[in-house]
């Protein structure tokens, strides 16, 4: 009869949360639109800034250089450059984006050759997209000059290229592609499976509480000959199921982003960075995440229980957005390794196994101990969520 | 048959400290009959019914509604009651068949029984033209019509009415008072509350006047009619309020 009676209540809940707007725009097309949106849509709007900054001509102007015209002219000439020449204060119009770069020659650098001189400066607007390309082009030009300046020294010296440079280093990268993966991109899935689990779950554990309050059903509900209990559970059931589909869809949505813009990189550029996500990988991260999920489904009906409204609900939850984001963005920070002590903190826990999963390091102690307390703690908060249920303070709240 | 035994309920309220809704409350509602539970607002009416439909629990003392047990066996009694208020809505994104379907299945209804039950349920209220449509598109008298039939999906033999007609149009309250008259006729035992004097003249067997959370008088109408001296139910119900008022509190009810 118990199993019968959540399935009614389950089988009721999912019939009305697919005929809810809300909730589908919150479980469904969100997590579907906005990594799409966030990957393809903001990465096509970068790449065609960068574009644009790469073919506009740079004006720059030259500070002093007097004697060192040949140095001058050819950067007059250079691709890309136009020396602009300014009786007003170079700091002002990079300030004011006239100029996008000034490059100061230091006297005697096209005619003292071998001797110690200042260095050439270049003056720039930091983390101006224009302004860095320009003052890169600068470089890239008094970088060729010294390059050109040493080969001619080496060969009147009679002396091969390789005597500045008697070798080479080169960095080799030794471990799997997951476990690049796990490094690379494992920190912001965990971060993401974290959060949208939290997010899916918010809007009906809200409507199914709060909500039932607001327009008079609870009541409805209460005289009906079904348990607290088997009333709560099956509401869990159906936050859960929303929890679990928006983050399985942000996942999947997020898989095929990076999938479109790796494959176009590649097309492009012949080269890529190799990650590899298994999808044994992402189930483990599921399943470890499944009794996170359940203990954000229990917590958010018990809070938003409390609540009268809606509306009053979604100032109580809201802040409980902060508490989640903490311990899932350590995932994404470098140097957070999981301890036996951090096995034992909800949240932060989930969210360092998960990253390790994805690396596909399976430390079978550490998955059993969070696994095992992830899922005490889910069973507490379904517990104290039937209790708040049977308390009449909670329901008739006036 | 509801026998209420000394039903108590007290609640704590942080302003105003602990507060006795409902105090040493006992009556008894015979099958077949309407009880009116007669109340100014606040007087304790929907804490009563709320406690007899096992939505409340109460602090002390106990009720049997058909020979179940409230605080014992809160389940059986729901099973045994159809619960119908302003406060019990109707889920807006189920249609009219759905939401009926649903307690129905909570009430424990087989499919091919609830079929039958809702088949006939909405022939009777004449609400075929629309059980597909959406309760939030619904008219107030088909809401009304909605809620009797979910009520009455089960056949219970106990009928509680919380201000029933409160808040509705005369058509709308027109099709309750008449589904209220028709459980009666039935053999149900019926439970009313209420504040509206003409809903009493036209419906109650027994009244009983609620005040402060006691309950201050009981009879049939002739009875009070009697015991008072007057024909008018209003004047009545003044004088049972005042006589219990002003000893008490020093207030002239008016």
């Amino acid at each position: 009869m118990s199993a019968r009676d959540i399935g009614i209540v389950y089988r009721k809940e999912l019939l009305e949360a697919l005929r809810d707007r809300r909730t589908l725009i919150s479980t469904i097309l969100v997590p579907i639109l906005l990594f799409p949106i966030l990957t393809v849509g903001v990465g096509y709007v970068v790449a065609g800034l960068i574009e644009e900054a790469d073919r506009e001509p740079a004006r720059i102007m030259i500070l002093g250089g007097t004697d060192s015209p040949s140095i001058i002219t050819n950067l007059v000439k250079s691709k890309n450059l136009i020396v602009v020449s300014e009786p007003t204060n170079y700091v002002d119009l990079i300030s004011n984006k006239k100029i996008r770069a000034a490059v100061e020659i230091p006297p005697g650098l096209q005619t003292g050759a071998g001797t110690d001189f200042a260095p050439v400066k270049i003056y720039m607007y930091s983390g101006d997209l224009k302004s860095t390309t320009a003052a890169k082009r600068i470089e890239d030009f008094f970088n060729e000059y010294r390059d050109n300046l040493a080969r001619d020294r080496l060969t009147v010296q009679k002396l091969p290229a390789s005597f500045l440079k008697p070798f080479v280093i080169k960095q080799q990268n030794v471990v799997s592609a997951e476990k690049v993966a796990g490094e690379t991109v494992g920190g912001i899935i965990t971060y993401l499976v974290i959060i949208m689990c939290l997010t899916g779950a918010m809007y009906p554990a809200m409507d199914l509480t709060a909500g039932e309050k607001e327009r008079a059903t609870m009541e409805t509900i209460l005289s009906s000959p079904i348990s607290r209990t088997h009333l709560v559970l099956g509401k869990f059931l159906l936050v859960l199921t929303a929890s679990l589909v928006t983050a399985a869809l942000s996942v999947t949505s997020m898989g095929v982003s990076s999938w479109v813009i790796q494959h176009f990189q590649d097309q492009s550029s012949g080269s890529a960075m190799h990650i590899k996500i298994g999808l044994v990988a992402v189930l483990a991260v599921f399943l470890v995440a499944l009794p996170l999920a359940v203990m954000f489904s229990a917590a958010l009906l018990t809070i938003a229980l409390f609540a009268k409204s809606y509306k009053e609900a979604q100032s109580y939850i809201s802040p409980l957005m902060i508490v989640v984001v903490v311990p899932a963005i350590a995932a994404m920070l470098p140097g957070i390794e999981l301890t036996p002590r951090l096995s034992l903190v909800p949240i932060l826990n989930v969210s360092l196994l998960c990253k390790d999963l994805i690396a596909g390091n399976y430390h079978w102690n550490s998955i059993a101990l969070i696994f095992l307390s992830t899922c005490l703690y889910g069973g507490a908060a379904i517990f104290i969520a039937v209790k708040m249920f049977h308390r009449e303070s909670v329901l008739f709240r006036s | 048959m509801i026998e209420a035994r000394s039903l108590s309920k007290r609640f704590h309220d942080k302003k105003r400290g602990d507060i006795c809704a409902v105090e040493n409350v006992s009556f008894t509602c015979r099958p077949g009959s309407i009880y009116g539970l007669l109340g100014a607002n606040g007087a304790g009416k929907t804490t009563t019914l709320r406690m007899l439909a096992t939505i409340l629990e109460p602090s002390d003392g106990t009720a049997l509604v058909f020979g179940h047990d409230i605080v014992e066996d809160p389940e059986k009694v729901r099973a045994s009651v159809g619960f119908l208020s302003t406060a019990t809505a109707l889920y807006p994104r189920l249609t009219a068949q759905e939401m009926v379907e649903y307690f129905g299945r909570l009430n424990g209804l087989g499919e091919a029984t609830l079929k039958k039950r809702i088949d006939d349920i909405f022939d009777r209220l004449d609400m075929n033209s629309f059980r597909d449509r959406r309760c939030d598109k619904l008219s107030t008298g088909m809401k009304q019509k909605t809620s009797i039939a979910r009520t009455l999906v089960h056949d219970p033999p106990v009928m509680i009415f919380d201000e029933p007609t409160l808040g509705l149009d005369i058509m709308a309250a027109r099709t309750i008072v008449a589904f209220i008259r028709e459980c009666r006729q039935t053999g149900k035992t019926v439970i009313l509350s209420t504040h509206v004097m003409s809903e009493v003249e036209k419906l109650c067997d027994v009244i009983g006047v609620i005040h402060n959370g006691s309950l201050l008088a009981e009879g049939t109408p002739t009875q009070l009619r009697e015991e008072y001296q007057e024909k008018d139910l209003e004047e009545i119900f003044v004088k049972i309020v005042t006589a219990h008022v002003a000893p008490h509190a020093g207030v002239e009810v008016s």
